[in-house]
């Protein structure tokens, strides 16, 4: 960027200058100036240097892409797979055998250390793009095709991040959020996420209007019948901060808006609004704020 | 030396008169005409129609996008405005006004009566100007008026699989696909007469080293054409054939690839752009020259340059497609060539630079707009070089960033050099000059205008705002540099009026320009304003590249030195 | 203003019509080219990925008659060109004549290899990424052998009723130019499918 900065300011000031000095001045007689047609030492002068600069600028480009690209990971890189889907993000951890949504929780990287997580990227439907800029480049998730990418963060935290390859109507909602923790804390929400659907007596009738309704077809909560796929794994949705790819934070209000009609929320979205009867909303909401 | 001069014919005064005659049998005469005069004003016109429809497309988006959480626009009618927006602009406002220039100059400038080909030339138009109608059907075809009706929504470059008939319901694809199609066979006819008019056509003299740069610009940008455009072709046939006979070219299901699509699109996409710079290209180097009262500097290194970019050209298209995943290898390959073309590139600029160096600028408006060019197109190209870094493309490719690189190659480039070609050609085609005074106010307004959008685009891109949404959050920051950026364009918009008004008034009350206002070198300063019919009463015969410098200049004639 | 004439030497005069026939017809080969260029790199992209149905080698067999037809049809309308470009108008139109006969025979052989894909093997133009490919690519090429037929078929005509004559040799030598290279993309698809990706 400074190579260019520095070109910009070099050639700007030469047109500003040329623009300036070379004015028809009023004083001016009508004769024309010497009509000169070029010069072959400039002309070489100019080819040559830009030249240069670009051998550079590939040079410098080459490395880093090779780096990024063909980097070897040590046995002990996080695994994680990302499938895009419209308009949420499904992220599995194959090592740890759990599967959950739209938050990736990873290890911070300590500085002399290398803890890389390594992510796959595969697509459920159509092209998506994995983009936390303060992480890392962004690569696309493409059906029929595995990507991969990797992040090595050397600060805990809470990075945000959001799909970034046109994907459909709520394109624009399909938020990421990269919550970096300390190995203690990490190993911590993984046990946590392994933990199989938490069961409680007194949600039993909003679980009952889970379960003979269509929310079982398209989402899982391990440990009940409840194993669709299309949707978000909810086995442990209240350890997330947003609902809908954070498209609203997650709260008892939102969550009632969001399964009373996901359309006030996320317009265009393809979770259908369950048209349910106030009562069996208000013991799902229950059932579904259970779900630590 | 008498006996060397060029030969040019008299000029001849048309007696025609044809305000004189019913509106009918005008409106009649243009339909049916084959001349490239009222032909390349029919694409220019309608190129503009389209240019101000477009720009009505963005202001929408730019009045949802100024406000965080905004609901100006459902994201269905917003996609379908950014879809509808960029391919309008690329297919219906720019290659028609390119080809409006082209066709209108070129054959004048090299001293012919008319291109190759009349009747393919009024077909081309035609089928271009029927893709711009069916495209534009879409808004009223399918769901009626409602939300933008089945205007298509899938972006301008319409990435497999969303285009497949599981993820695009409805016939929105198809009018892209059509729309475009059908004005694709348009480009082509078009590209097709431009080069063999001037290979074919010349005036006795006119080797091609003696053409103007005018004329080997757009020679070039109708070769891109003939290769490019056959691509984008194909690629909308398999679109069509797995849409319609349930075809897996583009099927991820059935293990057809999303990628092909992509490298189909963008070997088109890439050359395109090229397309449409290069005749912006030509304008500023006519223009330059003229308003610095010398020569262009390097005339032969140009057309090196020009043919050195043509050809690279061809083969930096996955430069779009630097996060998809392909081998560091491919990125590398196309890090090499996306780079390369800007030495060709930069050593225009420089050339230009050369050209106004030790002259006698004359700030005309037009000249004004080249100077603007020249500040313009170096920053874009600048961004340019920093997105062909892949790693840097990485974060910032699908950002905004890209978003204003591009704006400010089309807006602060191309369109800059089409509003210099316009005030400076405007005498010639009208025989009256526009009015320089409103003339600047338009230059000032829309450059103003043109900073405080595009700049400051830059910084949500590098803020982490991708492109193609329809609203943001307020707690990412980006809401006041998307104010910044939305207020710019009621200065651009206040200065495309100034010059709709300039265009008018000039119409009616504008000064009588002659034949050669600028003193200018090239053959169409030597015919009438506007030009009869057949162009040159006889062929003129030249002996150098400023056939009407030797003319006035018998003492000093250009062809000694050439 | 200048007296005496300049002699531009030959090679500076504009050219004649009949050359840029020729240029722009150039043109379109180049356009047409690219086209199926992409249809062939679609073709040798997905060649051997079809995840079912027929492979290539257990169905395709070599169109040898129909592609010897359509390379002589190369043969007669050149010498149908060279005997219009003579004044031989009936030479002409007899081999102007076999030429269409030789393109529509390639045309009939093509639609009975098409039926028994279709009917006996299966194969179509949905029932796989070769199906697709495959009658893309063959179907393109078809799709502009019968534009050229038309086009021969119409110049026939206007034969038949005395209207093309020794002075219309160039322009019907552009269009002949079209089929050498509906000829010429035949020699492309026919390695491509029937040898190369097979």
């Amino acid at each position: 960027m400074s190579i260019c900065a520095v070109i910009f300011l070099v050639v700007f000031s030469l047109i500003v200058y040329a623009a300036v000095k070379y004015r028809k001045r009023p004083s001016d007689d009508d004769c024309e100036p010497p009509q000169i047609y070029g010069s072959n030492q400039v002309e070489l002068a100019w080819t040559v240097i830009p030249i240069l600069i670009v051998v550079v600028l590939f040079l410098a480009s080459a490395r880093v892409i090779h780096a990024v690209e063909d980097a070897k990971f040590p046995a002990n890189a996080i695994e994680v797979t990302a499938t895009g889907h419209q308009f949420w993000w499904e992220f599995e951890y194959p090592k740890y055998g759990f599967v959950t949504a739209n938050e990736l929780h990873v290890p911070v990287s300590p500085i002399g250390t290398s803890l890389p997580t390594h992510i796959m990227l595969l697509s459920a439907d159509t092209d998506h793009s994995f983009w936390v800029p303060q992480l890392a480049g962004k690569t696309d998730l493409i059906p029929n095709r595995r990507n991969e990418m990797w992040v090595e963060p050397h600060e805990v935290g809470t990075y945000v991040g959001q799909c970034a390859q046109y994907c459909g109507t709520q394109h624009a909602k399909m938020l990421l959020t990269v919550v970096v923790q300390s190995q203690d804390d990490f190993d911590h929400w993984v046990q946590d996420q392994k933990s199989p659907a938490v069961v409680s007596a007194q949600v039993a009738e909003g679980r009952k209007v889970f379960e003979t309704n269509a929310c079982m077809s398209c989402h899982t909560i391990a440990g009940t019948p409840a194993n669709g796929r299309f949707g978000p794994d909810l086995t442990h949705l209240m350890s997330r901060g947003t609902i809908a790819a954070g498209a609203a934070t997650n709260t008892k209000e939102n969550l009632r808006l969001w399964v009373q009609s996901p359309d006030a929320i996320k317009p265009g979205c393809l979770m259908p609004a369950m048209q349910l009867n106030d009562k069996d909303v208000d013991v799902l909401v229950d059932y579904l704020m259970s779900l630590h | 030396m008498a006996d060397a001069q060029p030969i040019l014919p008299p000029m001849v005064i048309s007696a025609e008169r044809e305000n004189s005659r019913p509106l009918v049998q005008v409106l009649h005469s243009w339909m049916v005409t084959v001349d490239h005069k009222k032909l390349g004003l029919m694409y220019f016109m309608y190129g503009i129609v389209f240019l101000v429809i477009g720009g009505i497309e963005a202001s929408i988006m730019r009045a949802q996008l100024a406000v965080a959480n905004n609901h100006l626009v459902s994201p269905e009618t917003f996609n379908r405005l950014f879809t509808m927006h960029g391919t309008t602009m690329i297919f219906f406002a720019a290659m028609p006004i390119v080809f409006g220039f082209a066709n209108y100059l070129m054959p004048l400038m090299i001293g012919a009566r008319d291109m190759a080909f009349p009747r393919l030339n009024a077909w081309s138009f035609w089928m271009s100007a029927l893709g711009g109608l069916i495209l534009y059907f879409s808004f009223i075809g399918g769901f009626g008026l409602y939300g933008a009706g089945s205007a298509p929504d899938v972006g301008w470059f319409a990435y497999a699989p969303l285009t497949a008939p599981a993820f695009s319901v409805g016939h929105s694809t198809d009018y892209w696909i059509i729309g475009i199609l059908v004005s694709g066979f348009g480009s082509i006819g078009t590209a097709l007469n431009v080069l063999t008019t001037i290979i074919c056509m010349r005036c006795p003299g006119m080797t091609p080293k003696r053409m103007p740069l005018f004329a080997w610009m757009n020679g070039l940008m109708a070769f891109l054409v003939l290769v490019a455009l056959g691509p984008l072709t194909a690629a909308q046939i398999m679109l069509l054939i797995d849409r319609y006979l349930g075809g897996h070219f583009f099927d991820t299901q059935a293990g057809g690839s999303a990628v092909i699509w992509m490298h189909f699109f963008w070997i088109f996409g890439h050359p395109e752009v090229y397309i449409l710079v290069m005749p912006a290209f030509a304008i500023i180097s006519e223009v330059i020259p003229v308003f610095s009262r010398k020569p262009i500097f390097g005339y032969s290194i140009m057309v090196a340059a020009t043919l050195a970019i043509g050809f690279i050209s061809l083969g930096v298209w996955a430069h779009h497609m630097f996060t998809i995943g392909m081998t560091s290898y491919a990125n590398a390959f196309f890090v090499a060539s996306t780079a390369a073309i800007a030495v060709p590139t930069g050593i225009k600029i420089f050339n230009w630079l050369g050209t106004m160096w030790g002259g006698k600028i004359r700030y005309t408006v037009a000249m004004m707009f080249c100077v603007g060019f020249l500040c313009q197109f170096l920053i874009a190209g600048l961004t340019g070089i920093m997105l062909s870094a892949a790693p840097f493309d990485w974060q910032l490719g699908n950002s905004y960033f890209v978003v204003a690189h591009f704006h400010y190659v089309i807006l602060g480039g191309i369109v800059m050099a089409v509003f210099a070609g316009v005030y400076y050609w405007y005498p010639k085609v009208t025989g009256k000059l526009l009015n320089e005074t409103l003339g600047k106010w338009h230059f000032w307004l829309f450059v103003i205008g043109f900073h405080l959008t595009f700049d400051f685009m830059h910084i949500p891109g590098l803020m982490g705002m991708p492109r193609r949404i329809y609203t943001y959050d307020a707690s990412r920051g980006w809401e006041m540099w998307n104010v910044i950026v939305s207020i710019g364009v009621v200065f651009q918009a206040l200065g495309i009026l100034f010059w709709v008004i300039n265009l008018v008034w000039t119409h009616y009350k504008g000064a009588d320009a002659g034949p050669d206002p600028w003193d200018a070198w090239t053959l169409e300063w030597h015919t009438t304003s506007p030009p009869p019919e057949y162009n040159f009463a006889e062929l003129p015969v030249i002996r150098s590249r400023r056939p009407l410098w030797d003319l006035k200049h018998p003492e000093d004639p250009d062809w000694k030195y050439e | 203003m200048a007296a005496a004439t300049i002699t531009v030497p030959p090679n500076e005069m504009p050219l004649a019509p009949s050359y840029r026939g020729k240029v722009g017809m150039w043109c379109l080969i180049t356009a047409e080219s690219a086209i199926f260029s992409i249809f062939v790199v679609a073709y040798l992209y997905y060649a051997g990925k079809s995840i079912s149905g027929p492979t290539p080698a257990q169905v395709l067999d070599v169109p040898w008659f129909n592609s010897i037809c359509l390379f002589s049809s190369s043969l007669t309308i050149l010498i149908a060109e060279k005997a219009l470009h003579q004044g031989q108008v009936k030479k002409f139109g007899l081999f102007w004549f076999l030429t269409i006969a030789l393109g529509v025979i390639f045309l009939i052989g093509t639609g009975r290899e098409w039926y028994g894909l279709i009917y006996h093997d299966g194969l179509t133009i949905s029932s796989s990424l070769f199906g697709t490919t495959f009658y893309s690519l063959v179907g393109l090429h078809a799709f502009h052998v019968i534009v050229g037929a038309t086009g021969l078929t119409i110049i026939l005509i206007l034969t038949l009723f005395g209207a093309v004559k020794q002075e219309h040799s160039a322009k019907v030598s552009v269009f002949a130019m079209y089929w050498h290279f509906v000829d010429a993309i035949w020699v492309v698809v026919l390695s491509v499918v029937y040898f190369i990706a097979r």
